[in-house]
């Protein structure tokens, strides 16, 4: 019995849908449809309505659509099948019962659909995490992110360093093999040459200020500020904001309580923290020490105080302050507002959580920046640590191949530095150094 | 009836080298030529080495093989290629007199004990009950029993050449192709494939104008290829370099049309690394000239090969083409140039060991496999020849190298687990683990496992043992003198001022201090000898890199730990597609590491693989 088999699984999401549909992958799919339809194999990539009947006992089971994607023009590279039947459990239930009443059908594995998909090329690995990610998505610039990467943006992207640098690897490896030969002279000049612009490449790609990983994973803002400056109560304004609002979870600490919003199309993830001040008691000073840490790794600040003790001393504030620190003045509703619109090169807004004033001005003020800085660019953007990983091990490389002298260390640096750009994509092959070699030079006696 | 162990068919450079290695190992040994007095024949360019070619010799000489010694005793010009870069990549390189290394290796096959030699054709196969091998029918009708088979027949399966508009079959130029062999292997239902190779016209050197040419000298002191050779002995000739020019590119041109590979009449795929002048000309239009090396024959033979100017062309052609060249005006073609186009087994049917998947006992070497080269054709001739000769003495494991031991074991892993889709030759850049598969030290990778395996007599053992102690020696030697920082700054030589010893060993590791530096010092290391220096020298060179090099080496033998058995049925392996699966069929690759290298294999379907193996073996152990 051939164990890969034909694979079936419910397609969309459980719940109650006026839809659902089924997808089928694998040799026997051409039997699940002829025997769930007691009719021939239906047009490829047209679709048919029809009756479904169990195979067995011949009863009628539902009516729908059938898509039939005959190999390899499919997901997965083999036969497909898509069945939309009726929603509801009782149609779920009789569908996948009906399913593994076909010989050599199984329930698919987590995940198996996308597997067959990689193992026949049909996707990178770029490719199937850019899938995942856009599943996954909640926000739009995710799902934008996302589309672009399933869809081979960021694999060709490498794909075309790794290419260059088997190119520079052949011209250096030509040198080696074909000495006798007539090569282009100072050919380890311009093998060079290239590998110093790619260097540049990736190190600019990596240097991108972790743009794609923050859409990918999520911006955090952190709230900061005086005790009883109004924290909490800007922090359940936000939360109450139900157009904003993706989820809401306490934090892992009692002191840090997070909520989650969508800005400008991206997840946000906002802190509270413990109010900082002097003279705090033991149990206080910890919070305080976390409060810190959390401001030091967040992405944005908003640094909130009240009316009352605005401004501040600057010394106290100038370490909080950079360009990435929004300052709110909180309780305006009891006194106006008469402070500088700026303070330490930040801007300040004057709110008040009470009554909401001022508090969307902050946030579309928060939106413009956050496009401005994470918006998607015309180039592709790092968006896992496996990526990141591979190409710092990459430059590592390539530095190392421009230091050593001898041609047979530089290909040995290089040919290390190749392997870590296939390792993203997944793509290694070994007669692609021959090929450029052959096309590029006239080597032979 | 007469009997062997085995039997060798073909006498080139596999068939010399199987022969000399099976009777090497004990066993009765047969070998099986149409003509005696072409054993050992360079049938295309009149030279031995070259770059990773030149490795292979040195392998094949570190497993006691004859090439290395005959090459020795017939060289006419050494190079060292890539003399300038470091001894990873260098290559030896020796231009032959066809004559004395032809007499070389029948001298060297004339005293192998247990071989016989004889002029026969060989018509079919034998095959016993079960299907395996039992031994082969000659032309003359003699049936001839022996254990194992190995067929080295080169280009002469279906050989068929062509010159312009000619087709004459033939397995080289005045010899007849096998036809007899070809049905049996056709019979057999091997997957076949098509090849094509090319020569250039021979000239006769009494027309060529020498004076007018570029003289390529050897070098100053020749370097043999042999570990047991001490000194080059024959005398030493020039080579001369002339260039094509575009007078010769527009009779070409004008002719393009007679040229059987541009005519539709030839369609198999040549080598890329060794195109004819006429695909010089086509494919890079842009170079006005191509280079050519006028290489002389012999010392007392007027033939000189003009390496670069393979053609198939019709021959009044090639007389248009040739006295167009500068030097050459006047010079006198003595044998066209052709091209052949040949059968070959797809080596894809073959174990590591070289025998087939389909016949047991039948070992196929050399160009038949889909290699050019003496050198690819000699290595795997001994390496079928070792297992030929063990599968006869009933022994099961057979001898296989690694790639991390050598570059005989990344041709035949090459070979064996991806196929080849034009004539295969050795290249340097093949070899992950290049820094260590040197040709200084394939007697240090290779001769201890000849010396296990029984492939290695007694004189190349104690040679090579004597060489083993003195580099213990050495080593010792130099890790036992060590000097401080201050100490080493009064000879001159500039070290970190930490305080700390350091041995002379350390010391060889800093590129720009020798051996000869340290005499200063330790006057004592004046003893050592000169090979043991060098290799003192190169070791310490690469110690850094090989230190790196280890990790991936680990890694890779891990993965060529895990056994696929020979027999597993990949559709009993879950997860695969079908793709994939016809992939592994064809390759049946022999361990989890060389199923990774078949293009096209996943990493998720390796994982498969390794799960189905595990669960087997689990299954079949418990």
């Amino acid at each position: 019995m051939n164990q890969a088999g034909t694979i079936y699984a419910l397609a969309s999401g459980v719940g109650i849908s006026g839809i659902q549909v089924f997808r089928i992958s694998g040799p026997q799919s051409a039997a699940v449809i002829e025997q769930l339809t007691g009719r021939p194999l239906p047009s490829p990539r047209t679709a048919t309505y029809t009756k479904f009947i169990y195979p067995e006992t011949g009863l009628d089971l539902d009516q729908g659509l059938v898509l039939w994607f005959p190999a390899p023009t499919s997901y997965t590279g083999e036969d497909v099948l898509e069945i939309h039947a009726h929603g509801g459990r009782a149609v779920r239930e009789a569908f996948l019962a009906a399913f593994s009443m076909v010989s050599g059908v199984r329930q698919a594995e987590a995940g198996e659909f996308t597997r067959r998909a990689y193992e026949n090329s049909k996707l990178d690995l770029t490719e199937v995490e850019g899938l995942a990610d856009l599943i996954d998505a909640e926000t739009e610039a995710q799902r934008r992110q996302a589309l672009r990467q399933m869809q081979g943006e960021l694999g060709r992207f490498y794909e075309a360093w790794r290419v260059d640098l088997i190119k520079s690897l052949a011209h250096v490896e030509a040198v080696i093999d074909f000495a006798d030969e007539e090569l282009p002279e100072e050919l380890d000049v311009k093998a060079n040459e290239r590998i110093e612009r790619i260097l540049t490449e990736i190190q600019g790609h990596l240097s991108d200020g972790r743009r794609g990983e923050c859409v990918r994973d999520g911006l955090s803002l952190a709230i900061i500020g005086p005790p009883n400056a109004g924290k909490s109560s800007l922090m359940n304004h936000l939360a109450q904001r139900d157009v904003a609002i993706v989820s809401s979870e306490p934090g892992t600490t009692r002191d840090i309580i997070e909520v989650h919003l969508d800005l400008a199309g991206f997840p946000v993830s906002v802190a509270d923290t413990a109010g900082l001040r002097d003279g705090a008691g033991e149990v206080e000073l910890e919070g305080i020490r976390r409060a810190l840490v959390q401001v030091e790794n967040a992405d944005f600040k908003i640094y909130l105080s009240e009316q009352q003790f605005w401004p501040p001393d600057y010394d106290d504030l100038s370490e909080l302050l950079d360009n990435r620190t929004f300052i709110a003045v909180n309780k305006i509703d009891l006194d106006e507002f008469k402070g500088p619109k700026e303070f330490g090169g930040c801007r300040v807004f004057p709110i008040s959580v009470h009554t909401g004033v001022g508090i969307l001005e902050l946030l579309s003020a928060l939106e413009s920046v956050i496009s401005e800085q994470f918006g998607i660019s015309d180039s592709p953007v790092l968006t896992r640590e496996r990526h990141r990983c591979a190409l710092v091990e990459c430059v590592g490389f390539l530095k190392s191949s421009l230091l050593v002298q001898e041609a047979e260390f530089r290909a040995e640096e290089l040919r290390l530095g190749v392997r870590a750009l296939a390792r993203i994509t997944g793509r290694v092959d070994v007669e692609d150094l021959l090929d450029v070699i052959f096309n590029d030079f006239c080597i032979g006696k | 009836m007469k009997k062997f162990d085995v039997i060798v068919i073909g006498g080139g450079h596999a068939g010399a080298e199987a022969a000399a290695a099976s009777a090497r190992m004990g066993a009765k040994t047969l070998l099986v030529t149409h003509r005696l007095d072409t054993v050992g024949e360079m049938s295309c360019n009149p030279a031995i080495g070259g770059l990773a070619k030149g490795q292979l010799v040195r392998e094949i000489d570190a497993l006691d093989g004859i090439m290395g010694r005959a090459i020795d005793q017939a060289g006419i010009q050494f190079r060292m290629l890539n003399q300038s870069k470091g001894p990873a990549v260098r290559g030896p390189r020796a231009q032959a007199d066809r004559k004395l290394y032809k007499r070389a290796i029948q001298a060297l096959l004339g005293e192998t004990s247990g071989l016989e030699i004889v002029e026969a054709g060989a018509e079919d196969l034998l095959f016993d009950g079960s299907g395996a091998i039992a031994g082969i029918l000659t032309g003359s009708g003699d049936e001839v029993r022996a254990g194992a088979v190995v067929v080295t027949t080169g280009t002469f399966l279906r050989g068929l050449i062509h010159r312009g508009e000619e087709q004459i079959p033939a397995g080289r130029m005045g010899d007849a192709a096998a036809v007899g062999l070809a049905l049996a292997f056709e019979k057999a239902n091997f997957n076949l494939g098509r090849l094509k190779t090319g020569t250039p016209p021979r000239l006769d050197g009494r027309t060529i104008r020498w004076d007018q040419l570029q003289e390529q000298p050897g070098d100053d002191i020749p370097t043999p290829f042999s570990y047991l050779t001490d000194k080059i002995t024959t005398r030493q000739i020039n080579c001369y370099i002339t260039h094509t020019n575009q007078a010769v590119h527009d009779v070409i041109h004008a002719n393009l049309h007679r040229s059987p590979m541009y005519s539709g009449q030839i369609e198999s795929t040549g080598p890329r690394y060794c195109p004819s002048i006429e695909d010089k000309i086509v494919r890079f239009s842009h170079r006005d000239s191509h280079q050519i090396f006028l290489e002389p024959e012999g010392l007392d033979d007027d033939t000189v090969y003009p390496n670069g100017i393979s053609t198939s062309l019709p021959e009044s052609v090639q007389i248009e083409l040739v006295k167009r060249i500068p030097g050459l005006e006047e010079a006198v073609i003595t044998q066209a140039g052709y091209a052949i186009e040949y059968d070959f087994v797809d080596p894809r049917e073959l174990k590591p060991t070289l025998e087939t998947h389909k016949i047991p006992g039948l070992f196929l070497a050399g160009q038949i496999n889909g290699t050019t080269g003496y050198e690819e054709a000699g290595a795997q001739g001994l390496m079928a020849g070792v297992n030929a000769a063990i599968l006869a003495g009933g022994a099961e494991e057979g001898f296989i190298i690694d790639r991390a031991e050598g570059y005989i074991g990344v041709m035949i892993d090459d070979l064996v687990t991806l196929g080849t889709e034009e004539p295969y030759r050795m290249f340097t850049s093949r070899a992950e683990f290049r820094l260590n598969l040197r040709a200084d030290n394939a007697d240090r990778r290779l001769t201890s496992r000849g010396v296990e395996i029984g492939c290695v007599g007694t004189k190349r053992r104690d040679t090579f043992n004597a060489k083993d102690d003195a580099l213990k020696a050495a080593t010792e030697l130099l890790t036992s003198l060590s000097a401080t920082p201050t100490s080493l700054k009064k000879y001159g030589i500039k070290v970190n001022q930490d305080g700390s010893w350091r041995t002379a060993l350390d010391l060889l590791a800093y590129s720009e201090i020798t051996v000869l530096r340290l005499l200063g010092i330790w006057p004592e290391l004046k003893n050592l000898r000169a090979d043991i220096v060098e290799q003192m020298e190169i070791g310490a060179r690469y110690a850094g890199y090989l230190e790196r090099q280890d990790l991936d080496v680990r890694a890779f033998r891990r993965d060529e730990a895990l056994e696929i058995p020979a027999d597993l049925d990949f559709d009993l392996v879950g997860g695969l597609s079908t793709e994939v699966r016809v992939k592994l069929f064809k390759a049946r690759p022999a361990t989890l590491g060389a199923a990774s290298r078949v293009s096209g294999v996943t990493p998720a379907a390796l994982v498969a693989l390794l799960g189905h193996v595990r669960k087997r073996h689990d299954r079949l152990s418990a």
